[in-house]
């Protein structure tokens, strides 16, 4: 991404009128994360990659999605959770992120996809300032769900501090 | 169209009519006396006077008709188009802009323009009157269409109008009239015959039919003196369209009007066609039946035609875009006192609609400011020895996969002292600090900058440089500034072709696959094991007698892979700059639809897109341009090393 082109970060999770939220659950390293249903477009299978070299390690490569080319984000780099090992559970989720009324559609790889279910806004709670090893700020909740843990994870803030190109390291 | 509103569809066609007497009346202020630019200034005016009459743009038809009167005189022969004339003419072609827009404009405006293209007539010495024609007789026959009503055809208008041309005799033609029960009151099912006595030539009425256009079938024939008592003959059958009526104005011609998402539309479709063909042709490549690969082979002609013909369409000649500067140069010339001698070259340069119509405002910066600040005034021109007339060219050129478009004039140039003094009281540079020419240059598109010591209402507000640099660089394109103090600037624009499909030539680096557009290859060659190893740590190739720098992108993309065996480079080139790109495996030629790279890739710089592979692969574009600049960058390395 481009110094400058920052997606809004400060999208908060609607609730709706019963403070629930759908959302879909996948894993990754281990860990359970879950994404608003609502921004999910599709669920691919892995398909051969295209590097892109001089790219941001976390969205280092394209895909091709029904004829249009689109990033693949690799969130594992993001939580430190190592580089997965592609598995028959692999999959790509197809999300569109909006930013300034553009759309911007990207396959996240995750290890598995679980199934589309309900957060409750009761059950959720900020990400503690300590106690988790990851970067705060790239978190926006953890929702607690039948005694497992969900990340809710800030999208545009991770791919605003991690998405950038680094210019002038290519020659 | 897609809107229906009659009054936009008036300002389309007025803005097209003015377009067309503005580019006449310049034309004209070199060659006053040429008949044909004339006529079309006449003829222009009246189809405006008739469609804005047509549409209720009432102001507009009474203005235009008192301009079309005046040059109508001009026509004949009894004024000549003086440069006084044609200046007040275009002023009032202004003030007809301003009625077609909807703009409020100054009651008086109008009359006090009038006033001053009667003036500018008066003022023109008057040529003796020609000869008058004798008077003559003509049969005049004109049925309209059913719908002419509808579109606003007023019968009585044409019919006075002819009346003004001499006595006429109208008889009405009924016989088309259906019986009662199948009449429509709103149609038209009368035709008119009408014996008219005249000294106007024949054009003088076909003009009157002029904005009638298809709605109208019209036959105009003399009648003999010795016919010329006979008997009014109706027809039964209403006269032939009347094919031979000179085609009123050059833009009545083939040509529709497309909403420009059309074309996006249908350049997408054909993009998934190229590459479902592509697809297609990777099949067929295992199968032996040969009627498959007939078949194959006609679908891969098709496409590529269809995707060319595609292409035409989105392109337009650049002259679209340099016909509106004559004007502006004219202003210009009045506004400043100077004299410009303004020339265009390769107006016949095809670039994509979309960037056409983003260049304007920068070139019209350019151009102001070559006006303005490059050019000196008359007396400083002949103290310096030049002619009085100061040169501004525009030129435009392709160049490889670029477009470079430039604007220059033989003023003073960028005075580099002036310049510096200004960055510094500015704050854009530290008093003292050692900067090269260029970085000096360069500063002039710094964001609030501008060295006009007085603000013009021509350019110099500093808020001009930097927008040009922002427009361009969002066409992916790059400024080039030459100075040569004393003689003269010149800015060029280099921008890319952009077209949404191209032909290139697909490689293989390591696994990966790319697309290098094949109208910057040069050639091909071979990289030898000697010369491969000889280069190591300069890679410079002597390509008949030339040293060429080469990259092998197998380490610029950090492949990690071993080198192929026989390794080839190819030669790319932007105009005048060769740089050698070493590849593992030249694959063939790729009809490329270029994708756009999402936001995560589009700062690369490397890549100018993606394109999608037969096998459903991505491979991704290589932007010559730049890769040839870090070659060059390579080769001032090595040459300041060694």
């Amino acid at each position: 991404m481009q110094p400058g082109d920052a997606m809004t970060e400060n999208g908060e999770i609607v609730w709706d009128e019963d403070g629930q939220i759908k959302v879909l659950t996948f894993d990754l390293g281990g860990e359970t994360f879950a994404l608003e249903a609502n921004m999910v477009c599709e669920i691919l299978d892995i398909l051969p990659e295209t590097q892109v070299p001089g790219s941001a390690s976390i969205a280092g490569g394209v895909i091709n999605f029904r004829g249009s080319v689109i990033p693949v984000a690799d969130l594992h780099l993001a939580f430190g959770l190592g580089t997965p090992a592609i598995t028959q559970d692999s999959r790509y989720i197809v999300i569109e992120l909006e930013h300034d009324r553009d759309t911007c559609v990207i396959g996240l790889k995750a290890d598995k996809v679980h199934e589309v279910t309900t957060i409750d806004h009761r059950a959720t709670e900020a990400a503690p300032r300590i106690g988790t090893r990851w970067r705060q700020d790239f978190i926006r909740c953890l929702a607690k769900r039948s005694g497992d843990l969900v990340v809710v994870p800030n999208l545009p803030r991770i791919f605003n501090i991690c998405g950038h190109v680094q210019a002038g390291t290519q020659h | 169209m897609t809107t229906n509103d009659p009054a936009q569809v008036f300002r389309v066609e007025a803005q097209e009519l003015l377009d067309q007497i503005e580019q006449a009346l310049l034309d004209l202020e070199k060659s006053p006396d040429d008949a044909d630019l004339i006529a079309q200034v006449f003829r222009a005016m009246h189809t405006l006077k008739g469609s804005g009459a047509m549409f209720g743009f009432d102001a507009l038809a009474s203005f235009a008709h008192a301009c079309e009167t005046a040059f109508d005189r001009v026509r004949k022969g009894q004024v000549k188009a003086t440069p006084e004339l044609i200046a007040s003419v275009l002023a009032a072609e202004d003030h007809l802009r301003a009625l077609a827009a909807g703009d409020d404009v100054p009651a008086d405006e109008g009359a006090t323009l009038l006033a001053r293209i009667e003036t500018a007539m008066t003022g023109g010495a008057p040529v003796p009157v020609a000869e008058p024609e004798p008077e003559k007789n003509w049969r005049v026959r004109f049925t309209l269409t059913r719908d002419a009503l509808i579109n606003g055809t007023r019968p009585l208008a044409l019919l006075d109008e002819l009346r003004g041309l001499g006595p006429c005799d109208v008889t009405p033609v009924w016989n088309e009239l259906p019986t009662l029960d199948g009449l429509q009151p709103a149609d038209c099912h009368l035709g008119w015959d009408i014996r008219l006595k005249t000294r106007h030539p024949r054009t003088a009425i076909e003009e009157v039919f002029i904005f009638v256009g298809d709605d109208a079938a019209l036959s105009i024939d003399p009648i003999e003196p010795a016919s010329a008592a006979g008997l009014v003959v109706t027809d039964a059958a209403p006269p032939a369209a009347a094919n031979d009526r000179p085609a009123a104005g050059h833009s009545i011609g083939y040509t529709v009007r497309v909403p420009a998402e059309r074309l996006d539309e249908l350049m997408n479709r054909v993009g998934e066609l190229v590459i479902a063909q592509s697809r297609l042709k990777q099949v067929v490549a295992f199968s032996t039946d040969a009627n498959l690969h007939s078949v194959a082979e006609e679908i891969e002609r098709l496409a590529s035609e269809l995707r060319d013909s595609m292409m035409n369409v989105r392109m337009v000649p650049i002259s679209q875009l340099f016909g509106r500067f004559r004007r502006l140069i004219h202003d210009l010339a009045r506004d400043t006192g100077k004299t410009i001698d303004f020339r265009t070259t390769g107006e016949t340069t095809e670039l994509d609609k979309n960037v056409i119509e983003r260049l304007a405002d920068p070139l019209i910066h350019l151009i102001r400011n070559s006006a303005d600040h490059g050019l000196e005034t008359v007396e400083e021109r002949r103290a310096a020895g030049k002619p009085d007339a100061g040169r501004i060219t525009l030129s435009a050129r392709q160049a490889g996969t670029e477009v470079i478009i430039s604007v220059s004039d033989d003023g003073r140039g960028v005075d580099l002292n002036r310049v510096r003094a200004k960055a510094e009281r500015s704050g854009l540079l530290a008093p003292g600090a050692t900067a090269t020419d260029n970085e000096i240059l360069q500063l002039l598109f710094a964001p609030g900058f501008s060295t006009a010591e007085t603000v013009t209402n021509l350019s110099g507000r500093g808020v001009g440089m930097d927008v040009v640099k922002r427009t361009i660089d969002s066409l992916r394109g790059t400024i080039d500034l030459a100075n040569r103090p004393g003689t003269g600037a010149e800015v060029a624009l280099r921008l890319p072709l952009t077209l949404a499909i191209i032909d290139g030539l697909l490689v293989r680096v390591g696994q990966a696959r790319y697309v290098i557009p094949l109208a910057s290859v040069e050639e091909c060659v071979e990289l030898t094991t000697d010369q491969d190893q000889r280069s190591q740590g300069r890679s410079f190739l002597t390509l008949r007698e030339q040293l060429v720098p080469f990259i092998r992108l197998r380490e610029l993309f950090a492949t990690g892979t071993q080198p192929d065996r026989y390794q080839k480079i190819v030669v790319v080139s932007t105009g005048s700059e060769r740089v050698g790109l070493v590849v593992d495996q030249i694959l063939g030629d790729h009809q490329t639809v270029i994708k756009p790279l999402s936001r995560f890739h589009a700062g690369i710089g490397t890549f100018s897109g993606a394109t999608i592979l037969g096998d459903g692969g991505v491979a991704l574009i290589l932007d010559v341009p730049h890769l040839v600049a870090a070659g060059q960058q390579q080769e001032d390395r090595l040459r300041a090393a060694g």
